[in-house]
């Protein structure tokens, strides 16, 4: 675990008492005196290896920097790495002697750790440079085919603590596919060059120095500077030609159309100018333009390069399960399953495909998929849906349906997932370009009218000057700053936009829904209370033995939870109904622990005298009920908490916002949730993923402006359907369903902060569109009059720019400032964002 | 004044060597991450057979082992 980032109370105690490897408490039987202590025999089994290799500098950059690992992965887990077919898909490079692979490790979180995996050459002869890019969690390694192989190094990884994340669209695109485009930075550096020579050159003439040298001298720049700005509006410019055409062939007006405009009127008046030897034109601004404007589009796309937002099914599977070979177990990558393969299933594995069940008891967990809290149970010979995880004891199952075509796959094939969502014609800058666009033609046109009239020879400079001044640079950089920096801000809570236009689309937000499972509410996690006839301590004690029995989740939690003396019984007749519950005799006393239905089952004629109620009963969370020696006693229930600062959100977005609750679960914490939110508030549950994106359509076709906040695969739609989709993912790392924003779910309360500042800042975007729109208004009446010279043209340029960019940018940043007061009631307890800040820095 | 024309042919070389280095650079990939780097050096000079591996050829590694 990263220390910087573990909550307050484990790292101070872990100086005291923590693992040297991974500054986790260690357990009471480690003695207190010895040293180093650890926690596990995993962390001190990697401990050792890196102490023994040299490599013990690790703990001097970040003390206690490991990643628990409490079990040596299993050699055969990577196997299907060296199959040809599906190494060859994941290299980035090879030539039969080295081989250059790109590996995702979401664990990595500090310096020590890019020290460590930039020093795996010293862990394992075959290993060569291995490079670490932190922003993206990837490391690039180069190593030696002769002397090891894939699977060895995926293998080593996983035993540091940093498990690649392999899944099945790296096995379709490969890891290292995704990168920045470099020909915006070759645009920006080719602009940059002419600007400042072409400056340059120039600045004799703004100062009246080329006299001294005559009028050669400035042909001679004139042509210079031709020659810099050529390749300007071939290259650096061509983005702005094409977009431009675009929007003339769809006769919307875009922002681009008077930037290329303007550019074209710089270009041509300039040349005609150099041409018939009249001065040196305006090639310099010209060049400063474009580098502008250029800049401008670099900082808006750094800031989102980084996050993958398009995810699929194919990113939440996994890319290899065990198949079942006669007696032996193999591993494959998921691709070569074919129906009618048997796979081999262990605990917290997902499956992939829809499938039949031969050796059970199966405990399918399917709250990603559909949102319901509970795990259901399927005896052998039952189907189950891919994208569930089985919990509990290993199971094998035999596919019946390729995994391209199962249930949970359906769901990407709605025509939603195929179309892009955003109209970029309709965002902010364009909007008001539109206006902007065709007053700024009239201006031209009226002026050239009126000096063809008055003065001919002054008509073409005018048209000319007015279309160079107009050209809305100002205007261009607004937006891109101001949402670039409002992007940056948010990331440091760590709310990551796929786009700057997602913000727009935010400010609008007027109705918010809420997925219950995994967003609201963290399952299974809470606290266990205990309701009926009080329990002695020894039958608390039986119970908890009784409960380490078995493997189901609602029993391991019940086992950890209860304490009782530490007795050892010994239990007889133990047996597991899967879906049901458990029964075993402890010290002479049959215990049984299930559902009420299984318990009045197993109990036969004689429930109604134990006294098992009848029905489910209406408790909140999960239930385990519990009869000892053919008495029922009460039953246990697991709470599914809230995250941290849920009501405040809740009360704070009611009043301003639509508010509505979707939920896959059933109607048992209607109560709960009821009380929570208030009235006037919709609660809807048992909603399918369809019914969610249904009612998310419903909502936007009664004119408003939908936010979704959701977590897992059965939100996918609502969230692909909504005006704003934002993901609350655990790990911000780790998949998430397709969206527009990811959230780090410890920080869900910052939603009403994060509405307010993405309406502050489109309100920062309008005033630079405004203070722009001053600029032009002062270069337009200079060059309606015809008297624009290179000298104004030179100095208002950039002057209008960097101006406009100050404003938009300090503006910003002083309204993301804001931002961490609203959460201050959430920071206290949650540390998460004086770290994160730090995190930025470091 | 005539000086000024090797002055200008002079200068725009070596801009245009800068702008060569730039090309390489982006090129190369190191604007890829801006940010690894960055940590990189906190990490002193524990780092440095590191750095002399990283700028040479894939090829020659294989020989190190």
């Amino acid at each position: 675990m990263d220390p910087q980032s573990a909550p307050s109370g484990v790292t101070a105690r872990g100086t005291a008492s923590g693992c040297f490897h991974c500054g986790l408490p260690c357990p009471p039987t480690v003695e207190a005196g010895r040293n180093p202590a650890y926690c596990c025999v995993g962390c001190q089994t990697v401990s050792e290896m890196l102490l023994n290799n040299g490599l013990g500098h690790f703990y001097d950059l970040v003390p206690r920097a490991g990643v628990r690992q409490e079990a040596e992965p299993a050699v055969e887990r990577y196997q299907f790495l060296d199959e040809a077919a599906v190494r060859a898909r994941f290299v980035d490079f090879t030539d039969g002697l080295q081989t250059r692979v790109t590996f995702r490790l979401p664990t990595m979180h500090c310096v020590a750790c890019i020290w460590l995996l930039e020093n795996l050459f010293r862990l394992r002869p075959g290993i060569g440079v291995s490079r670490v890019d932190f922003p993206r969690r990837q490391i690039a390694i180069a190593f030696s085919d002769a002397a090891v192989k894939l699977s060895e190094i995926a293998q080593l990884l996983d035993q540091l603590g940093y498990a690649p994340d392999l899944n099945l669209a790296d096995l379709e695109a490969g890891v290292g596919a995704r990168k920045t485009p470099r020909g915006l930075w070759l645009r920006v550096g080719v602009a940059g060059f002419a600007f400042g020579n072409s400056m340059l050159l120039s600045l004799p003439g703004y100062f009246g120095l080329d006299r001294f040298i005559g009028p050669d001298f400035r042909h001679l720049v004139g042509w210079l500077s031709f020659a810099l700005a050529v390749p300007v509006v071939v290259f650096s410019a061509s983005d702005y030609w094409r977009r431009a055409w675009v929007s003339f062939q769809l006769r919307r007006m875009s922002i681009e159309v008077p930037i290329a405009l303007g550019i074209a009127a710089l270009f041509l008046q300039s040349l005609f100018e150099v041409a018939v030897g009249r001065g040196d034109g305006y090639f310099d601004s010209l060049a400063g333009l474009l580098f502008f404007l250029l800049c401008g589009r670099l900082f808006q796309e750094k800031t989102v390069d980084r996050m993958a937002f398009d995810r699929d099914y194919k990113s939440f599977f996994p890319l290899s399960v065990r198949r079942l070979k006669g007696d032996q177990d193999e591993s494959v990558s998921l691709d070569r399953l074919a129906v009618g393969d048997r796979i081999h299933l262990r605990n917290g594995e997902l499956i992939p495909a829809d499938a039949r069940l031969l050796r059970g008891p199966a405990i399918i967990d399917y709250s990603f998929v559909t949102g319901e809290a509970d795990p259901v149970s399927r005896a052998p010979g039952e189907t189950i849906y891919a994208g569930g995880r089985q919990t509990g004891a290993a199971i094998v199952l035999e596919l019946i349906k390729p995994v391209s075509q199962s249930y949970l796959t359906s769901l990407w094939n709605q025509d939603i997932f195929k179309k892009e969502k955003l109209d970029s014609f309709n965002n902010l800058t364009n909007r008001y370009s539109q206006r902007f666009t065709w007053s700024i033609l009239a201006i031209a046109l009226v002026s050239a009218a009126f000096w063809a009239w008055a003065d001919p020879a002054k008509s073409v400079r005018a048209l000319v000057g007015v279309l160079i001044v107009a050209c809305p640079c100002a205007l261009a950089l607004a937006a891109p700053f101001t949402l670039g920096t409002a992007l940056r801000v948010l990331g440091w809570y760590k709310v990551f936009l796929r786009k700057a236009e997602v913000l727009e689309n935010l400010a609008r937000v007027d109705c918010v829904v809420f997925d219950k499972t995994g967003t609201l509410t963290t399952p299974g996690t809470g606290e266990i209370a205990f309701e009926g006839q009080p329990l002695a301590a020894a039958e608390a004690a039986w119970i908890r033995e009784l409960a380490r029995q078995s493997t189901h989740p609602l029993a391991e939690r019940l086992a950890t939870s209860l304490t009782g003396a530490a007795t050892t019984f010994v239990t007889t007749d133990f047996q597991e109904v899967a879906g049901g519950g458990m029964a075993g005799t402890i010290d002479g006393h049959l215990i049984l622990l299930g559902s009420i239905a299984w318990l009045r089952r197993s109990l036969g004629t004689a429930a109604e005298a134990a006294g098992v109620p009848a029905g489910r009963g209406h408790a909140e969370g999960s239930v385990v009920s519990v009869a000892i020696d053919g008495r029922y006693r009460g039953h246990f229930t697991v709470a599914s908490p809230l995250r941290l600062g849920t009501t405040d959100m809740v009360n704070a977005l009611s009043g301003a916002y639509e508010v509505s609750l979707l939920s896959g679960d059933n109607e048992r914490d209607a109560q709960r949730f009821a009380s929570l939110f208030g009235p006037g508030v919709e609660l809807r549950f048992n909603q399918s993923p369809h019914d969610k994106l249904n009612f998310i359509r419903a909502r936007q076709q009664a004119g408003r402006c939908v936010m979704m906040v959701g977590d897992g695969l059965n939100d996918a739609g609502a969230l692909q359907q909504s005006d704003v989709g934002v993901a609350v993912v655990e790990n911000v790392g780790a998949f998430s369903p397709a969206s527009d924003v990811i959230l780090h779910a410890p920080q869900l309360a910052i939603v009403p902060a994060m509405l307010r500042f993405a309406r502050q800042s489109v309100r920062i975007v309008r005033w630079s569109f405004m203070l722009s729109a001053a600029y032009n208004v002062v270069g337009l009446a200079i060059a309606a009059s015809g008297r624009l010279e290179p000298i104004t043209c030179a100095i208002l340029m950039p002057l209008s720019s960097v101006s406009v960019v100050a404003f938009a940018v300090g503006l910003t940043h002083w309204a993301g400032r804001t931002v961490p007061r609203d959460l201050a009631g959430a920071a206290k307890t949650n540390f998460g964002l004086a770290m994160t800040r730090k995190e930025q820095h470091a | 004044m005539i000086v000024i024309l090797i002055l200008i042919p002079v200068s725009l070389v070596l801009a245009a060597g800068f702008l060569g280095a730039f090309f390489w650079a982006v090129r190369s990939g190191q604007y890829e991450d801006t940010c690894t780097p960055a940590m990189r050096i906190l990490t002193d000079e524990e780092t440095q057979p590191i750095r002399v591996r990283a700028v040479r050829p894939l090829a020659e590694n294989s020989h190190e082992d």
